[in-house]
């Protein structure tokens, strides 16, 4: 047995000298990003970004941690969108930040609700009750004029702006903080879920469902857990891609289109892992933009620039399929570089 | 307890059947507390269905079951688990992206008691929690002298390994009745006497009631304080090793066509 790689027990000083410093040097690039970026940079990259990042960390916990696929991630990013803007319209001394909170809970009831299939059904289709649930709530909050308050082009928008307890939110550095605060707390909370009790249920029922309920494991509790956890987080940062990126939204910013993309980060980010979704949110936001720059410089002015779209478009999914063929297990995997990472990945995920 | 009087579990009746094929026929039989309990059989006796209806994977046609003096129609999984009823499973059903130390955790679910806020703040209570399942966990591994792939990824061991683990996964929780289908297959002889000898220390040192599936029937016979012969779904023979050993049918129907194969 000798020839089984243990992972260290400890890690040598001069390495955690070396983590501290990159923990220190992350937060202070996180702290001054406003100030070093264009506007550009922070209200069309790094902004959505961060909420697609937080998504795919929701997404991630339901199906790359409980093992239950789901395409329903944009119908929860619109609950909770259509929530916080109905709150903000109707309960108006409630400040934002309370409404974000109560618009979770409303599209984590949501999830929980869609969730109830899973008890029964699995895989391919469970998909069908999530999709389901994606097409419901695109037809309900176009047919009933109450959700999007009867304004005209069925759009929401918060009227009175961004806010956090008196503070103005509305410039692009209110913006950044305010998403890059609440995805730091989220990512940590559901960081702390996951190398619990709660995590090991999940990963429990993932990797083996009938093992995990004949040693105990509450299956059909956890199963919901992860549904509505997994929602409450979609709908913070449904509501945040509405407000805090878009400004004002509709039924179309949260469609099928948004739950696939949602899903092809947490697949290309990598299943189970909370990087994952950073990484896989970084991919699919930067790649295009790359290869936009790429295209613009090589054939600009001699190539038609609606076939070059259409072109970069092709590329990107060819890039994506190319990807997952040689590396299945996504980004993350990809850059633990040592061998026995993978141990210590899966038990202090990062 | 006033169920101490009784046998510990009681298989009453039993009939299985997937798609009309008769898996289990009427079988019944008893297992007395503190005991170790072979089934043994031919492939496709009806032995790891059996396991399976005793936790509540399988629901058996007609029949039942009597665990500690409760009667039971149809078990549920979590049912079993939470009234003391552990397993091991004959192809192993470890939990593959898990560390060892978590897999073992993982046997410990039906005692959590702290909320999902708990835990997502990591409050004391779920701090503390965590610190006594880690506790518990290690001292398990500790009996299986695996302390040291704690950190390791379940997956990436050896078969033998792995089937430690899984044994100490359901014991875990101390159970009062384990049940393991195969524990010592695929091992070779030096690891098999070290499981044998674990199950029986088990046995005799938490009072725990063991009903097993096993092939090798030289350690069965030493191992085993009672033994159940099921042939086709069907009881062929139950009782002491010694009196198993000499039972003409079972020899005919077991023994006699497998002996070279269980010597080699």
């Amino acid at each position: 047995m000798s020839e089984i790689n243990l992972p260290a027990a400890a890690e040598p000083i001069d390495q955690v000298g070396l983590k501290v410093l990159t923990i220190v040097a992350t937060l202070a690039l996180l702290v001054t990003a406003p100030f070093l970026a264009s506007e550009y940079w922070i209200n069309a990259i790094i902004v959505p970004f961060l909420i697609l990042s937080l998504a795919g960390l929701g997404l991630n916990l339901l199906t790359g941690y409980g093992g239950q696929l789901s395409l329903g991630a944009g119908a929860f990013m619109m609950v909770g969108a259509y929530a916080t803007f109905s709150l903000q319209l109707r309960v108006p001394e409630l400040p934002l930040p309370l409404a974000l909170i109560v618009a979770g809970f409303i599209a984590g009831a949501v999830g929980l609700a869609f969730g109830i299939p899973s008890t029964r059904i699995k895989g391919f289709y469970l998909i069908v009750s999530t999709l389901a649930a994606q097409f419901f709530f695109e037809w309900l909050f176009l047919k009933f004029p109450w959700f999007y308050n009867g304004n005209s082009s069925a759009t929401i928008a918060l009227s009175r702006g961004l806010s956090f307890f008196g503070l103005d939110a509305n410039s692009p550095h209110g913006r950044y903080y305010l998403t890059l605060g609440i995805v730091a707390l989220l990512t940590l909370l559901s960081f702390n879920l996951i190398r619990g009790q709660t995590g090991r249920n999940w990963m429990a029922i993932r990797d083996m469902d009938t093992a995990a309920a004949v040693i105990g494991v509450p299956v059909f509790r956890a199963k919901l857990q992860a549904f509505a956890v997994s929602s409450f987080i979609l709908g913070i940062a449904g509501a945040l891609w509405a407000f805090a990126y878009l400004g004002s939204a509709s039924v179309q910013s949260f469609g099928l289109t948004r739950s696939y993309q949602i899903l092809f980060i947490i697949i290309i980010g990598g299943l189970g892992t909370i990087r994952g979704a950073y990484l896989g949110a970084g991919f699919v936001s930067l790649l295009p933009l790359a290869l936009d720059w790429l295209f613009q410089h090589l054939f600009s002015g001699h190539v038609d620039a609606g076939l070059l779209q259409n072109i970069q478009k092709a590329i990107f999914g060819l890039l994506i399929i190319w990807f997952l063929i040689k590396e299945p297990e996504g980004l993350a995997r990809l850059l633990s570089l040592r061998r026995t990472q993978g141990a210590r990945r899966r038990l202090f995920p990062s | 307890m006033t169920a101490s009087a009784g046998p510990a579990l009681e298989v009453r009746n039993v009939s299985l059947s997937f798609k009309g094929v008769k898996a289990i026929s009427d079988l019944s039989f008893q297992v007395t507390r503190r005991e170790i309990c072979a089934l043994i059989g031919p492939n496709g006796a009806g032995k790891s269905s059996l396991l399976n209806i005793l936790n509540g994977v399988y629901t058996p046609d007609s029949g039942e079951i009597v665990f500690e003096g409760e009667h039971f129609r149809r078990m549920q999984p979590l049912e079993a688990a939470r009234r003391g009823i552990g397993r091991g499973f004959q192809n192993n059903a470890l939990f593959s992206g898990m560390s060892v130390l978590d897999n073992v955790i993982a046997g410990l679910s039906r005692h959590s008691r702290v909320t999902l806020v708990e835990e997502a703040f990591r409050l004391p209570r779920a701090l503390g929690q965590e610190r006594a399942f880690r506790d518990r966990a290690l001292e398990v591994l500790k009996l299986f002298d695996l302390e040291k792939y704690a950190e390791t990824l379940v997956g990436t061991l050896p078969y033998g390994v792995q089937k430690k683990v899984e044994i100490a996964r359901a014991i875990v929780a101390k159970p009062r009745l384990l049940l393991l289908d195969e524990p010592l297959a695929g091992m070779n002889a030096a690891e098999k006497q070290e499981i044998a000898a674990v199950i029986a220390r088990l046995n005799r040192e938490l009072d725990l009631t063991v009903v097993l599936i096993e092939h090798d029937i030289g350690i069965v016979l030493k191992l085993a304080h009672h033994v159940v012969v099921l042939d086709y779904g069907r009881k062929l023979a139950d009782g002491p090793p010694e009196t198993i050993r000499d039972n003409p049918d079972v020899i005919a129907a077991y023994l006699g066509s497998e002996n070279a194969e269980a010597a080699a």
